[in-house]
């Protein structure tokens, strides 16, 4: 008997000791961002690692907005972020639910055309886009990352995931009740697919605020970067200003930070949706 | 009759105000530069003179062009790398996660955060936690006494298994969640099996878990490997292909190739490439996944 609660004690220690490791290892660069954000530039580097700042250096906080127009990038990757994720939410909504719930010719092909685009890597048709774009000549305007991102393969998916599940007895009956199709689209099956749409909506929230390929290839002026391209900018220009670079650092992860923490059960949902039953 | 016309011309003007907002746009900015990148790759063109034809040139060049050859092996090197290692890290955190332990609804979110968190602010970090002379990491190995330290993403043997560690460390999360949703799916019974006939806990992981998981696995893997194969971001934004050609990847060369040396029809030609290797690898996934779904 002893020796079983022994054994059981080891095997708590042993996780335990293992589960911390494994945190220190996914959390010290944040923890260490931070440190290093409200530090000295001096001390960024001092070693053993000065973990809470002597002095704490507020400043750098109020320095990094007058080295570069921060706040410019932060406004144009708000506008971004809210125009595409809109239009994405929006469009895929209307398409998932004809693909789920309308019935017409070739309606299964067109969607074994949609998930095969979902297959083929973006990076193939990368260069034939940006030559349509240029043809448009929108390169170097924000139209071009909203005109590109604003219609998703993925978004369809995903909304039809949610859509598929919803009985068909709830659509007949109020077909009966005189609604018309776009009836039971707002009243009855959009209320229903809200876990979907939260779903998606962080999902696009996430990745038009983190993306970083699309405005590299399509943004060249400074009043019109994103903030990814931003951080990347002060980067490149104050090579030297650690503390400066974490500061901003911490304030472009703040925003996804929050939507994540506060909505992650759907993040959480949306892997599993798109992953397994993909 | 005309009744019935007016009103399948309603049906099909309802499907069409479902459909076409997505698809109009999906067709214009996705499903023709599809079709397009095919036609560039046999092409010659700069985009500022006219187009001409060049058959299969383009690939016979590339067969040729050395910068390609390093290219490939490299992106290689990087799936060898990436695969089995974040496989086994994001299996690992799930099992310990799955087990019973207080925090961990905490636990998980702190490991999927990497995954979630801006590219470009992690991997400032990360350079800087690896800096090869004044980074901690550096500076905590020279404490314990290691000669010789490495230099990290500056050095051409270590640019690598830098890039490598870092995209294991950002994407562990997101398969842990996959696989924490398949150990919710494992049957009870089959573990209560196992307790009745006396197993160890190796035992139980060995031939219980694993198996069940195999859909899961091979799922991942694929997942893995076509990810890995049109890495691109990540070493862009950490080693630029550098130092020297030491970490250029298939998509940085074919980013360099377009957007730089605006060589639109040579570039294409390598995303062909990059299609068939991600489609060998669909169609492998689509032919195997019987089998392992019979399995369960």
């Amino acid at each position: 008997m002893e020796t079983v609660s022994y054994k059981k004690i080891i095997s708590k220690v042993v996780v335990y000791t293992l589960l911390l490791l494994l945190l220190g290892v996914a959390l010290i660069p944040f923890l260490w961002m931070l440190s290093a954000s409200l530090k000295a530039n001096k001390d960024v580097f001092s070693f053993p690692i000065q973990w809470i700042p002597h002095p704490i250096v507020w400043e750098n906080y109020i320095e990094i907005w007058k080295k570069i127009p921060l706040i410019t990038f932060i406004l144009n990757t708000m506008k971004l972020t809210i125009i595409i994720t809109v239009l994405q939410v929006v469009t895929s909504s209307l398409a998932s639910y004809g693909f789920a719930k309308l019935e017409f010719k070739g309606r299964d092909l067109l969607f074994l055309c949609y998930v095969s685009t979902i297959a083929i890597p973006w990076q193939v048709y990368m260069i034939p886009q940006y030559l349509i774009i240029q043809k448009m000549n929108l390169v170097d305007s924000h139209w071009s990352l909203i005109i590109l991102q604003a219609f998703s393969a993925f978004g369809v998916f995903l909304m039809r995931q949610f859509l598929i599940s919803i009985p068909k007895e709830l659509s007949e009956a109020a077909k009966i009740d005189g609604l018309s199709e776009f009836g039971i689209f707002g009243k009855i099956m959009m209320p229903l697919a809200k876990p979907g749409l939260a779903t998606l909506t962080i999902f696009t929230f996430v990745t038009i605020w983190n993306d970083f390929m699309g405005p590299l290839i399509y943004l060249n002026s400074t009043d019109k970067k994103t903030i990814q391209l931003g951080l990347r900018l002060f980067i490149t220009q104050f090579s030297a200003e650690y503390s400066l670079i974490m500061a901003a650092s911490i304030v472009t992860l703040v925003p996804v930070l929050i939507v994540f923490l506060s909505l992650q059960k759907y993040f959480v949902e949306g892997i599993a949706t798109s992953g397994l039953k993909g | 009759m005309k009744a019935i016309n007016n009103k399948s011309i309603k049906k099909f003007l309802t499907v069409c105000a479902f459909i076409l907002p997505n698809f109009i746009g999906l067709f214009i900015f996705t499903l023709l530069p599809i079709l397009f990148a095919f036609v560039l790759s046999v092409m010659e063109w700069d985009s500022a003179n006219p187009m001409t034809f060049v058959g299969i040139d383009n690939f016979l060049r590339l067969f040729k062009d050395k910068t390609f050859q390093i290219a490939f092996m490299n992106t290689i090197y990087y799936v060898i790398g990436t695969v089995p290692i974040t496989l086994m890290a994001s299996l690992g955190l799930a099992m310990v996660l799955n087990s019973k332990i207080k925090g961990r609804n905490i636990f998980r979110t702190v490991f999927f955060f990497p995954y979630v968190a801006s590219l470009i602010a992690v991997v400032v970090v990360w350079n800087m936690l690896f800096h090869p002379d004044m980074g901690p990491i550096n500076s905590m190995l020279s404490f314990l006494g290691v000669k010789n330290l490495p230099k990290w993403a500056a050095s051409v043997k270590w640019a690598m298994p830098t890039v490598i560690l870092f995209s294991v460390w950002k994407y562990m999360g997101y398969y842990m969640v996959m696989y924490l949703a398949a150990l919710q799916g494992v049957p009870k019974e089959l573990y209560e099996a196992g307790d009745i006939d006396g197993t160890t806990k190796w035992q139980r992981f060995r031939y219980i878990t694993l198996p069940t998981l195999t859909p899961t696995t091979f799922f991942v893997v694929i997942m893995l490997t076509i990810q890995a194969f049109k890495v691109f971001d990540i070493i862009y934004a950490m080693t630029d292909g550098g130092p020297g050609r030491s970490t250029t990847v298939l998509v940085s060369y074919i980013y360099a190739k377009a957007f730089t040396e605006f060589e639109f029809g040579y570039a294409s030609a390598m995303s062909i490439i990059l299609f068939a290797i991600v489609l060998v690898i669909t169609i492998i996934q689509f032919r195997t996944e019987k089998k392992w779904v019979s399995y369960m």
